[in-house]
């Protein structure tokens, strides 16, 4: 049993790519084991009309996600009466939570609207999924460079929203060090594992966040599922520690 | 046989992933749901990683050791390994000995899982051929590896490729396509064309194939002696898939860049890629061990 937190349908914008068709996820993740996933859109990233792709969204999930896919809403800020969108996804679509694209939408961790999104989350109860980075801007298109979200001000954001529950999509591996160890402590942030780097990486994770805070995140079809799959076996982990990791801790924060 | 980290052998470790060539095969035997098409996908192969460096530990022992254990838990045979334990990007002749002798350490660990390439400086010519004859001519390795030095398409690099091709040494070239620009002396994939042409009768591993994969694979395309050495970049999926429809299975490498990048990450490369199951063998292992096996033979070592 796997719930992968971290998916996406319909396009990436710059290349096709071998699952990006709804019935060939799906199909893949069934396959390997998952039996729920958290989706967002690639659409998510650029589009100006974000009800519509949120509408898109959830149909997509209802029409070819065979019970397994669950749609996280994009929501930009800086877009007029974005707040609509939020109700929207609560209340019109059902949703569990929302994803949020600070790089792509143009808004630093600092700006003010940030935390409005946040304490809008927190007081309908949605989960808030940040996505720390989509791709390596290292090697990005020239024509679209959108360089990684600066977390250093989570904490301090997120130290005064208890209630809030926060899932850092790939960003687990960009936070180093005491910036990890000092987002892992916050109790309402959960990581994912789709970016980490470096052999044992999972483990090594481990070791600055609290094993209850990790969640199972592919990224896909971005990235190749089994990274994340391998990545999981790559590192010794307990028993319980795989359990918590693959589906537990994904389903307690969501309440099921 | 010889017994590994952990109490694991060589056989043992392949065992635990049912001798397939497909490492998330493995997941259908351990400790993770079963179902993953890769374990219907079985064959018998090996898995030779390319690409890989000392660090995160005391020791080159204790570093290569670490590795190893990683490598086991993945159902990698054999890996390559060049450069110390710390990252030097223009060394000095002394930096070069040092970080050689780092790597001879790791070599003499395990040698019958590690092979060594030694690492040159073309801003010294005289001392990285010197290298080369103790450590590969003389010395247990078997490859040369090029950093971020100099820009491989510079004359100077012409008397280390060719004493290369005379000690029948594959070359792993660092390559990056940078949008955010490259280090001075960074190489491009474009940079390796050049001196390959040069070099017919040497073979190349192009190291990362560029990062920005899709033009890296484009531009080592109608280059025969250089493949592609798919480390060191995010699990992007389609890269493998590009690289095998472009150059042909024969001509694309795994590599991980252990110990920075996971073994996981990059094999998924491979394993996720819609290939025939005679590709996947090859990129995984037959392909590298092909390259190696003339200087191998050369100096006796078992493959």
């Amino acid at each position: 049993m796997i719930v992968d937190v971290n998916v996406s349908l319909s396009r990436w914008p710059l290349r096709r790519l071998p699952c990006d068709e709804t019935p060939r996820l799906v199909a893949k993740l069934k396959q390997h084991g998952v039996t729920q996933a958290w989706a967002g859109s690639f659409d998510g990233l650029l589009h100006r009309d974000i009800a519509g792709v949120n509408a898109r969204l959830a149909d997509e999930c209802r029409r070819w996600g065979q019970g397994l896919l669950l749609p996280f809403g994009s929501i930009n800020p800086l877009l007029p009466d974005w707040t609509e969108d939020v109700r929207r996804c609560r209340e019109d679509l059902r949703m569990p939570g929302i994803r949020l694209h600070p790089n792509y939408h143009g808004y630093a961790l600092t700006n003010p609207i940030f935390s409005e999104v946040l304490a809008l989350a927190e007081k309908r109860g949605l989960i808030v999924q940040l996505v720390a980075r989509m791709d390596d801007a290292r090697v990005q298109h020239p024509l679209m460079r959108v360089p990684d979200v600066d977390l250093k001000p989570l904490g301090e954001l997120l130290a005064s929203r208890p209630k809030l529950r926060l899932v850092l999509l790939n960003g687990s591996g960009a936070l180093r060090d005491e910036a990890r160890k000092r987002v892992g402590a916050l109790r309402n942030v959960w990581m994912d594992i789709a970016t980490l780097e470096g052999v044992g990486g999972v483990a090594a994770l481990l070791e600055d966040v609290p094993v209850e805070q990790v969640v199972f995140g592919s990224h896909g079809p971005l990235f190749s599922f089994e990274s994340a799959l391998l990545k999981m076996r790559e590192s010794e982990l307990s028993a319980q520690a795989l359990a918590a990791i693959l589906h537990e801790n994904a389903r307690r924060l969501l309440g099921t | 046989m010889t017994s590994f980290d952990g109490g694991m052998t060589r056989r043992e470790a392949l065992c635990r992933i049912g001798g397939s060539a497909s490492a998330a095969a493995a997941l259908a035997v351990g400790d993770l749901p079963a179902g993953s098409p890769a374990a219907s996908q079985k064959t018998k192969a090996f898995i030779w990683d390319a690409h890989g460096h000392l660090g995160g530990a005391r020791t080159p022992e204790e570093s290569i050791a670490r590795s190893l254990r990683y490598a086991d838990r993945m159902g990698i045979e054999r890996v390559v390994v060049s450069m110390g334990m710390s990252f030097v990007y223009d060394p000095t002749p002394e930096e070069l000995r040092r970080q050689n002798d780092d790597v001879l350490r790791a070599v003499r660990f395990a040698p019958e899982r590690v092979f060594g390439f030694v690492y040159v400086n073309p801003k010294h010519v005289a001392e990285s051929l010197q290298e080369m004859d103790r450590c590969v001519r003389d010395g247990p390795m078997v490859g040369v590896k090029l950093w971020v030095a100099m820009h491989c398409n510079e004359p100077s690099l012409d008397p280390i490729v060719r004493r290369a091709a005379e000690l029948k040494a594959p070359i792993l070239q660092h390559t990056f396509l940078k949008v955010t620009g490259n280090l001075p002396g960074e190489s491009t994939p474009a940079d390796l064309v050049e001196l390959a042409r040069r070099h017919p009768d040497a073979s190349f591993l192009c190291a990362h194939t560029g990062a920005d994969w899709e033009r890296g694979i484009r531009w080592i395309r109608e280059a025969k002696n250089i493949a592609s050495e798919i480390s060191g970049s995010d699990p992007t999926a389609g890269m493998v898939e590009m690289a095998v429809r472009e150059l042909g299975a024969e001509r694309v490498i795994y590599g991980s860049d252990f110990p920075g990048r996971s073994f996981a990450s990059q094999l998924a490369k491979v394993d996720s890629a819609e290939l025939s199951e005679a590709a996947r063998r090859l990129i995984l292992g037959e392909n590298l061990r092909r390259m190696l096996l003339p200087i191998l033979t050369a100096k006796g070592i078992r493959a």
